[in-house]
């Protein structure tokens, strides 16, 4: 039996600071099958970028990684820099988060495509060229060949984007990273950019891990889910079970930061209160708690680990879980003291 | 590069060109003291002097006398030396040679080592290279030009027969002979260049590795060695053109100190030649060398800056 495509085992990244080692990716394991796709969710700086770059190894030099990354049976954190760079585009290819800076201002657009087929491909001059146009062609720009003499700069953003996704198919990747390939684009242009990207992953039956902040991205057009916070996976599932079935309290608050259709207009976005934890001083137990409206004493104290739920695939990181007893029971008692804390508060002011 | 840009950029040399010409003859007639005194001496007559004036147009008013050698400089007149006689532009005629070669030589040998150890050091911040290089051109940055010269001299001249101390042999007379003598000021004016390429291109090379488009292509999987050449190179190359496009212009007026320490008959050692002996025509004429050599480097430096990057060029192009 072929072994899975990639399969991650407690992948750690930290990077020196002045104050001490920052700990950005803590012991995250996960695995993926071909031609799946994961969602990876999370706020700003929770790990979700690093840990696209650890899975390829393309970090910079002062990071610190730990851990494994088995990609078809090969321990890529093993790989000597030569041997990492035949599986960087090759096998594992990325597509960055801005197209405005992630090519190269000086390089045709054709020889950004062309130099990866020659160099991975052996491809001559001429064919290079013919297949650089029809991959142009197949992300949707509109007169290829033009394009292709073109510098970036003659590009607008969304077809910038385009040009970089044509450069990261190019050698027909079995795993397509996608680090917020909409997050730098206009409104307008990120649903034509997540079609082509899901549209590119089926027709290939590629393997492919979509970074995000927004769980609204990914509702629709991954298989599964993991939601990163402070460095570490605090839920995976299903895409279709994450939502119905919500474990972690975090979840549930991304959910309810995304404005929904049906919901009536002028509904309040609830954002998330708080900022995530330093992750140089970062205190113990679960690292969500501080901000955590089921937060009880023993989340300060006591870190969840990462546990199956009765669904099959879906784990999650909590101690009182959304919709269970627990959960419920943990949110009601925070409800009760904070109201009691509230009107204390009011006497207060009223007896003053 | 498109013809368009680059016509534009010709018409607009042609009034600076004017200005610049315009600005050395004024310089020279700024000068204090009589040139015609200086020329015949303290004991001319006043009748020779009148003559001489005369014979100079320096009895004519400023413009008229400016038309008057623009209207010869264009036809290739510079006037004679009141010392040898010798016309002007013969004068540079032969001297420059010399000068292009030193300049030509130095440059090379500065650029040919400054480029591969940027590329190297800056491939590796802060490794053993780029520590002894960084240390390595601090040091010939602090030697002065005359200091390095008598040491090389020394060294490879006196104590060591490898090279003639001074002295200079026409190339098409004798190919080996003249780049030995050529040699040892090369090496001198080089270094210090050497020095000044090797930090600017080091310091925008690791500024450009930064860029996403520099992990960009390490994703696609591209070597080490392609994507400091390829990707890296030319974008990083903008503060070098200029660097090296000033000292072109600066060169071409000849390199006083190192031509007068290895006896080269170079542009440097005939300004310097005529200034000591008020030969003032001969002065005017290669001042306005120096002063053309520069517009025509800076403007080399401009139409390079659009081969380098496609972005100046279209801008320009639209504008």
């Amino acid at each position: 039996m072929k072994p899975v495509l990639l399969d991650v085992a407690g992948l750690s990244t930290t990077f020196p600071t002045g104050r001490g080692p920052l700990i950005a990716l803590d012991d995250v394991s996960l695995s993926l099958d071909r031609g799946r796709t994961l969602g990876l969710v999370g706020e700003s700086g929770s790990g979700k970028t690093v840990l696209a770059r650890s899975i390829m190894g393309l970090l910079p030099a002062h990071a610190h990684r730990q851990g494994h990354v088995w990609f078809e049976g090969q321990d890529l954190a093993a790989l000597s820099p030569r041997d990492l760079r035949d599986i960087w585009g090759r096998e594992i290819a990325m597509v960055f988060q801005d197209p405005m800076t992630s090519l190269n201002p000086v390089m045709k657009v054709g020889r950004q495509i062309t130099e990866s087929l020659r160099h991975h491909l052996r491809m001559g001059k001429d064919e290079a060229r013919t297949a650089a146009v029809d991959l142009l062609d197949s992300v949707g720009i509109p007169e290829p060949k033009r394009r292709a003499d073109e510098y970036p700069h003659q590009l607008s953003g969304g077809m910038r984007q385009r040009v970089t996704i044509a450069i990261a198919l190019a050698c027909w990747p079995k795993l397509l990273l996608a680090d917020e390939p909409t997050t730098a684009l206009d409104v307008t242009v990120q649903s034509q950019i997540l079609d082509l990207l899901q549209a590119k992953q089926a027709e290939r039956s590629m393997a492919m891990i979509l970074v995000t902040h927004d769980l609204g991205v990914v509702a629709g057009r991954t298989n599964e889910i993991a939601v990163m916070y402070a460095g570490r996976i605090v839920e995976r599932a299903d895409t279709a079970t994450l939502f119905a079935e919500t474990r972690m309290p975090y979840t549930e608050s991304l959910l309810a930061s995304i404005p929904r259709v049906e919901r009536p207009s002028h509904t309040r976005l609830q954002a998330i209160a708080g900022r995530p934890p330093d992750l140089v001083t970062r205190p113990g137990g679960c690292r969500f708690a501080p901000r955590c409206p089921y937060a009880q004493p023993r989340c300060a104290e006591e870190e969840p680990p990462l546990l199956p739920a009765p669904t099959p695939g879906h784990t999650f990181a909590c101690w009182y879980p959304v919709g269970t007893p627990a959960g419920d029971e943990a949110l009601a008692r925070n409800t009760a003291s904070n109201e009691a804390s509230n009107k204390a508060a009011d006497r207060a002011a009223d007896g003053r | 590069m498109n013809a368009r840009y680059l016509g534009r950029k010709v018409l607009l040399l042609v009034p600076v060109l004017f200005a610049v010409s315009a600005l050395s003859f004024l310089l020279l007639n700024l000068l204090p003291g009589d040139p015609a005194i200086a020329i015949l001496g303290p004991s001319a007559t006043e009748q020779s002097v009148a003559a001489l004036r005369h014979d100079l147009d320096l009895d004519q008013p400023l413009p008229v006398r400016y038309v008057r050698w623009m209207g010869h400089t264009v036809t290739g007149d510079l006037g004679r030396s009141y010392v040898s006689n010798q016309p002007t532009v013969e004068a540079v005629r032969q001297r420059l040679p010399v000068t292009l070669e030193l300049l030509l030589l130095s440059q090379l040998l500065a650029l040919a080592l400054a480029i591969p150890l940027a590329l190297l050091a800056a491939s590796k911040p802060n490794g053993l290279l780029d520590r002894a290089s960084t240390s390595t051109a601090f040091a010939f940055l602090a030697i002065p030009n005359f200091m390095l010269g008598v040491l090389l001299i020394y060294l490879f001249a006196v104590r060591v027969h490898l090279f003639p101390a001074t002295g200079y042999t026409p190339f098409h007379d004798h190919p080996i002979e003249n780049l030995r003598a050529m040699a040892l000021p090369a090496v001198t004016l080089g270094v210090a260049e050497l020095a000044v390429y090797l930090r600017l291109l080091r310091s925008d090379l690791i500024a450009t590795l930064q860029q996403d488009y520099i992990t960009m292509a390490q994703a696609k999987g591209m070597s080490r060695n392609h994507i400091l050449l390829r990707h890296a190179l030319r974008p990083s190359a903008f503060s070098l053109v200029t660097a090296a496009g000033l000292n072109l212009g600066r060169l071409i007026g000849g390199a006083f100190v190192v031509e007068y320490l290895f006896a080269l008959p170079g542009i440097g050692s005939l300004t310097v030649e005529s200034i000591f002996k008020r030969d003032y025509i001969v002065v005017q004429g290669t001042v306005l060398l120096v002063a053309v050599g520069y517009v025509l480097a800076n403007f080399a430096v401009d139409v390079l800056y659009g081969v380098l990057d496609p972005r100046v060029r279209h801008a320009r192009a639209t504008a």
